[in-house]
C-alpha cells in the first residue's frame, strides 16, 4: 500500500488560515489501511481544526468527506456537486490522489494533510516499512524475493557493500543490510549462483529517471 | 601493459608495492595537498586520492591527483558512485586520463548521512562492482559501455576495495572473485588489525587462485592512540579491530602510544611482507602523512624500485 504519516498540526493550520470553508477530503483506500487519511482521520482532524479555530477566535466550517478512491475519476467527480461552495480542499489522501483532485477541480486550492511516504507493508501493528520503489523492472525472482533497489540504502545490485555489520546497514542498526538478507534468503532457497553472477547495468529509465511514467493498456481502452 | 602505471610495472616486475593515500583539504587551497604529498614523495609508488571520504565535500580526488602528479607522485584516483551517474563517471574518468592518471580505484562511498550534507540526494547509477567493468570496457575495447566508439580510451590500471571484515563474512572471498572477473587488475584491502580472520581470507582467496589473477595490497593504519583504535572500533563500519590489539597499545603510557602504534603498523607490514599472495601494502596514515617514511622504511620497504 501507499504510506503516509499525517502533517504537523501546525504546518496544517497555517495553510488553513486564510480559509473560513473547507472540505477535508480522506481516501479509503491505501491510506485509511495505514490509518492517516480515512474516515476516522477525517473527523480527528476536523475537530481539532474547528477547535483550534475556535480557540483562536476564527471559526472555521468543515464539509467532512470520504471518497472512495481520489486517484479514480468516478469517486472524484462525486465531489462535484458541493466543492465550489468552498474555499478549499485538505485532503489527506496519498499525493496522486490529491494531485488527481487538483487536477478536476482547478479553481479549488488544494492542500495536503499528509506527508505520502512510500510503497509499504504493515510489519507489526503501527509499523510500516518500504518494501517498492516502483522501478519498473522488477528482478525479485533473482534476489530471493528482496528488492535490492529498495533494501539496500546504495540500491547495489552486488551487494553487500563493506558497512554490513551484523546484519544491519551502515545507515544505522534500525536498518537492516537489504544485501544481508538477500544472502541468506538465496542460501536457503540454494540460489547462491544468482549472487556470483555479474549483473547487467540497471535502466533507470523504467524508474522516475524517464520521466512522469505512464502505462497503456490497448485491451483495456 | 594493461596502463603502464609505474605501479603496475612495480607490481609486473615481482616488487613488493608500497602506497598511500592523501585525503584532499575541505577547501580549494592546494598548499594543503602539496604539504601532504611533500610527506609521500619517494616513499610510495603511487598515492591514492581519496573521493569526498565518509561523504565530507572536499577538493575533487581528480584535482588532487593532477596536484600530485605535479609534484612528480604517481596519483591513484579513488572514485566513488555515490555522487555520479555514469555519464558523470565516464566523464570524469576520460577527464583524468587524459591528465595522465593512470591508476584508479572503484568504490561505492559511505552513505551520504555520514557527511555535512545527509539531506544530499545520493545516485548509485551503477555500482562499483559495475564501475569495475565499466573502466575495463572503455580501457580494453575502445568503446563506450552503450556502445559508441570512444576517441581515444582512458588508461588505467583498475583497482577496487573489499573489505575482509564485513559481513556476511562467507561471501567476502566470492566478492572478491567476481570483482576480479569484472576487470579489477589490483585490490586495496580494507585496515587489517585482526590478522588471523585476514589469514582465513587470504588462505581462501588462494585455494581459487585469486591471487595470481589480482594483486592483493594489503591496508594498515597506524594506530595514533588507543583513543583512535576504540573510535574507530566503535564509529566506523566493518572495522575489526581485536581487544588484545587495542590492549597492546593501551597498555603504554599516553605519551608513547603514537611510536608504539608506528612500531605495531611496521611489525604487521613485515608480517604482511612474508606471506604468499601479499603483492603489496597500502599504508593509510590518517592525517598522519608525516609518519610515511618512518614506517615504510621501518618495515624495510625503502627506497622504492625504479622501473622502466
Amino acid at each position: 500500500m501507499i504510506t503516509g504519516t499525517p502533517k504537523p498540526i501546525e504546518e496544517i493550520l497555517e495553510m488553513v488560515d486564510p480559509y473560513d470553508r473547507i472540505v477535508v477530503a480522506g481516501c479509503y483506500g491505501c491510506v485509511t489501511v495505514c490509518r492517516v487519511g480515512g474516515e476516522k482521520e477525517v473527523q480527528v482532524l476536523s475537530s481539532t481544526l474547528r477547535l483550534a479555530r475556535e480557540t483562536a477566535g476564527k471559526k472555521i466550517t468543515i464539509k467532512e468527506v470520504c471518497l472512495e478512491r481520489q486517484c479514480d475519476p468516478e469517486y472524484i467527480e462525486q465531489m462535484r456537486s458541493y466543492v465550489h461552495d468552498y474555499q478549499a480542499v485538505l485532503s489527506i489522501a496519498c499525493g496522486a490522489g490529491i494531485q488527481f483532485l487538483a487536477e478536476k477541480y482547478t479553481t479549488t486550492p488544494l492542500l495536503p494533510g499528509i506527508n505520502t511516504g512510500f510503497l509499504g507493508v504493515t510489519e507489526r501493528q503501527g509499523e510500516w516499512a518500504e518494501r517498492c520503489q516502483g522501478c519498473g523492472d522488477c528482478v525479485l525472482h533473482l534476489t530471493g524475493g528482496i528488492c535490492p533497489v529498495t533494501r539496500c540504502a546504495k540500491s547495489l545490485f552486488h551487494g553487500p557493500c563493506g558497512g554490513s555489520v551484523q546484519g544491519h546497514c551502515e545507515v544505522g542498526k534500525d536498518t537492516p543490510c537489504g544485501w544481508q538478507l538477500i544472502i541468506d534468503r538465496l542460501k536457503a532457497l540454494d540460489q547462491m549462483d544468482n549472487y556470483t553472477k555479474l549483473k547487467p547495468y540497471k535502466g533507470w529509465n523504467t524508474s522516475r529517471d524517464g520521466g512522469p511514467r505512464r502505462i497503456v493498456r490497448e485491451d483495456m481502452i | 601493459m594493461k596502463a603502464g602505471s609505474n605501479l603496475e610495472k612495480v607490481l609486473a616486475a615481482g616488487h613488493f608495492a608500497v602506497t598511500a593515500e592523501c585525503g584532499p583539504p575541505r577547501g580549494a587551497d592546494p598548499e594543503i595537498v602539496r604539504k601532504k604529498a611533500a610527506y609521500v614523495k619517494g616513499n610510495v609508488d603511487a598515492c591514492n586520492v581519496t573521493d569526498n571520504q565518509t561523504s565530507v565535500v572536499r577538493m575533487s580526488s581528480v584535482a588532487g591527483c593532477v596536484l600530485l602528479k605535479e609534484m612528480g607522485i604517481e596519483p591513484l584516483l579513488q572514485m566513488v558512485v555515490r555522487d555520479r551517474n555514469r555519464i558523470a563517471l565516464q566523464s570524469d574518468l576520460l577527464g583524468a586520463s587524459a591528465l595522465g592518471v593512470r591508476n584508479m580505484l572503484c568504490l561505492s562511498g559511505d552513505h551520504q548521512k555520514f557527511g555535512d550534507d545527509p539531506q544530499a540526494k545520493n545516485v548509485f547509477d551503477i555500482d562499483s562492482m559495475q564501475l569495475i567493468h565499466l573502466v575495463r570496457t572503455m580501457r580494453d575495447e575502445g568503446v563506450f559501455p552503450s556502445g559508441q566508439k570512444l576517441e581515444g580510451a582512458p588508461k588505467f590500471f583498475i583497482g577496487c576495495a573489499v573489505n575482509p571484515f564485513a559481513d556476511p563474512f562467507e561471501i567476502r572471498v566470492p566478492r572478491l572473485k567476481m570483482k576480479m572477473m569484472a576487470g579489477a587488475d589490483f585490490v586495496q584491502t580494507q585496515c587489517i588489525y585482526n590478522m588471523d580472520k585476514f589469514k582465513t581470507y587470504l588462505e581462501d582467496a588462494k585455494r581459487q587462485g585469486l591471487h595470481e589473477k589480482v594483486k592483493i595490497l594489503a591496508g594498515v593504519t597506524p594506530l595514533k592512540s588507543a583513543g583512535m583504535a576504540k573510535f574507530m572500533k566503535k564509529m566506523v563500519a566493518g572495522m575489526d579491530i581485536p581487544d588484545a590489539v587495542i590492549k597492546r597499545i593501551a597498555d603504554e603510557p599516553k605519551e608513547k602510544q603514537a611510536a608504539k602504534g608506528i612500531e605495531m603498523c611496521i611489525e604487521q607490514i613485515q608480517e604482511l611482507k612474508e606471506m604468499e599472495g601479499i603483492a603489496g601494502v597500502h599504508v593509510m596514515a590518517i592525517e598522519w602523512e608525516e609518519k610515511l617514511q618512518e614506517i615504510i622504511g621501518g618495515a624495510g620497504l625503502l627506497p622504492r624500485p625504479v622501473v622502466d
